[in-house]
């Protein structure tokens, strides 16, 4: 312990002095009152990461996207002039969902030249316009020009599309990014689109599963098997190299030899013979410096750095790969979650391999996380305690809930009600 | 869904596993393998495994996009066996420990 140095505060909780040191909460993820005031003061104001330009590859390519939190479904559509755009899924006749294939409520995508409402045939631009109307002249007074998709504001950084549900947002994507996110600028995640894509319906608040993802504390007590038992220490603990907090957003970046790197031991049969593993393959064509901002600590030897983008995006970049996880809210106790691992295409059967078994390996401890943390809501929907700790290695998580409170705060105060 | 195509001459001892393990997606390989007995994965590794970068070098002559339908097979084998190598190796149980319930379907991913 103690090889990383802390900030002069003497630890980096301290460094943000308005975190505090004291318990913590987690009645924000079991309450149903407070699921409510999320949907309003978050996820209908946050810029939300509904994909990325890889997802609308031409004109007219689309997909959708069901936003629970939020109560609406929205469509992302490439348009005639290779823009990208988004629409609430709504038809402006008779209010049908218009775009779905087998169900309504299951996500879709597709390719179209024009969107056509399963009910009475009205159809629309991919611009949005309202295009024909069946027997238009059966209607009274009607403004097609007034008639388009309703918008949703929409916009691109680094490859990932985002859209505001608000009427008007506050801030522009790249203003609430800010710029120790957008320190990422260069990261070459445009050319990583060989995707291993992961959906899970995970028994957890979204806040809960996401706090796992954003501290290294619990690594060797829930996965001990990440470390070959040949070279495992009971006793192990782990220490990060750098913690950085921007606004509502969070950076940690771990340190460390490369696993293939160390002797044989210290890697599975499986990793030694395809050459991949735990921390993805050995060598990547793209290997060469990272943008500095992927290493806002400097950290030498680099591992990963882990950028929690408010509210539920999280992207990992490793040298020449990258992991990305959404986390949706579906109700108060459950989340779907989504997990996305990039990689340079592959040329040879042998890369294939190589990106195979870092997503199998990806697969088995995400399970772990998903299991344990159904135990977690659990315990804490019938807590007694209502107060609990956490170290300097869980400052992030100390911030996350920090941040989500404020915006619900925040929330009241502008509608001049007292908060929860 | 298993097939009827054969590995490649140079494997036809591992023939006796092709049925049972030549899968062609993820979710197959995953539901055979946590539904499988320790004892089925450790003799479909240990026969396996010793041959496993002679077999990832036999696939490697070929280029990705053309594979022939032995080769293919092959690579579907392969695959199972970097998914048995996380009972069998790593967490030696079918299922990942302490997962309990939890389900990760993947939906999207490069072919072959």
């Amino acid at each position: 312990m103690g090889r990383w140095p802390k900030p002069p505060e003497g630890s980096w909780t301290e460094h943000y002095p308005e975190l505090g040191t004291g318990p913590i909460s987690f009645e924000d993820s079991v309450s149903p009152e407070f699921y409510e005031l999320e949907r309003e003061a978050i996820f209908k104001r946050a810029w939300l990461n509904v994909g990325r330009v890889e997802d609308v590859p031409r004109s007219g390519s689309y997909f959708t996207k069901e936003l629970v939190v939020a109560r609406t479904s929205v469509i992302v559509v490439r348009d005639g002039e290779g823009a990208i755009r988004a629409f609430h899924n709504i038809c402006r006749h008779r209010g049908n969902k218009l775009v779905w294939s087998d169900f309504p409520r299951e996500e879709t995508q597709g390719f179209c030249r024009q969107f056509t409402c399963k009910y009475h045939g009205w159809r629309y631009g991919l611009d949005g316009s309202l295009a024909f109307v069946q027997q238009e002249g059966e209607f009274f007074d009607l403004d097609k020009p007034s008639l388009g998709l309703k918008p949703v504001h929409c916009d691109v950084w680094a490859g990932f599309i985002f859209v505001n549900l608000a009427e008007v947002p506050r801030e522009t994507l790249r203003e609430f990014l800010g710029p120790m996110v957008t320190g990422l600028d260069g990261y070459p995640f445009g050319e990583m689109t060989e995707r291993y894509d992961f959906v899970g319906d995970n028994n957890s608040n979204w806040k809960l599963f996401a706090d796992a993802f954003q501290e290294y504390y619990h690594v060797p007590a829930l996965h001990p098997q990440q470390v070959p038992p040949a070279v495992r220490n009971p006793g192990a603990g782990f220490e990060c190299a750098h913690f950085q907090i921007d606004g509502p957003h969070r950076v940690v970046s771990t340190a460390g030899a490369r696993r293939w790197t160390l002797a044989p031991e210290h890697m599975y049969p499986i990793e030694v013979a395809t050459r991949s593993g735990m921390v993805g393959p050995w060598h990547t064509p793209g290997e060469g410096p990272l943008p500095p901002g992927a290493n806002p600590g400097r950290v030498e030897p680099f591992g990963i750095s882990n950028f929690q983008i408010f509210p539920n995006v999280e992207i990992l970049v490793y040298e020449g790969w990258y992991i990305w996880y959404r986390y949706w809210p579906t109700s108060p106790s459950t989340h779907r979650f989504e997990g996305t691992l990039g990689f340079y295409p592959a040329t040879t059967v042998r890369e294939r391999i190589e990106h195979e078994v870092a997503s199998v390996m990806f697969k088995e401890f995400a399970l772990q996380d998903a299991g344990m943390l159904g135990g977690t809501q659990t315990a804490l929907e019938m807590s007694p305690v209502k107060e609990f700790p956490l170290g300097d290695q869980e400052v992030l998580v100390r911030h996350f809930h920090k941040v989500v409170g404020d915006w619900v705060d925040a929330y009241h105060r502008e509608r001049g009600e007292a908060g929860p | 869904m298993s097939t009827t195509a054969r590995l490649p001459e140079e494997f036809s001892d591992l023939e006796p596993f092709a049925e049972t393990w030549c899968l062609a997606t993820e979710d197959e390989r995953f539901e055979r393998r946590t539904t499988s007995s320790m004892e089925e994965m450790q003799a479909f590794y240990e026969c396996f495994f010793p041959r496993l970068e002679e077999a990832i070098e036999y696939c490697d002559k070929h280029p990705l996009d053309r594979l022939p339908q032995d080769v293919q097979q092959l690579l579907l084998l392969i695959y199972s066996l970097i998914m048995v190598a996380m009972s069998v190796e790593i967490f030696r149980q079918p299922r990942a420990v302490d997962a309990a319930d939890a389900v990760l379907v993947r939906t999207k991913d490069p072919r072959p």
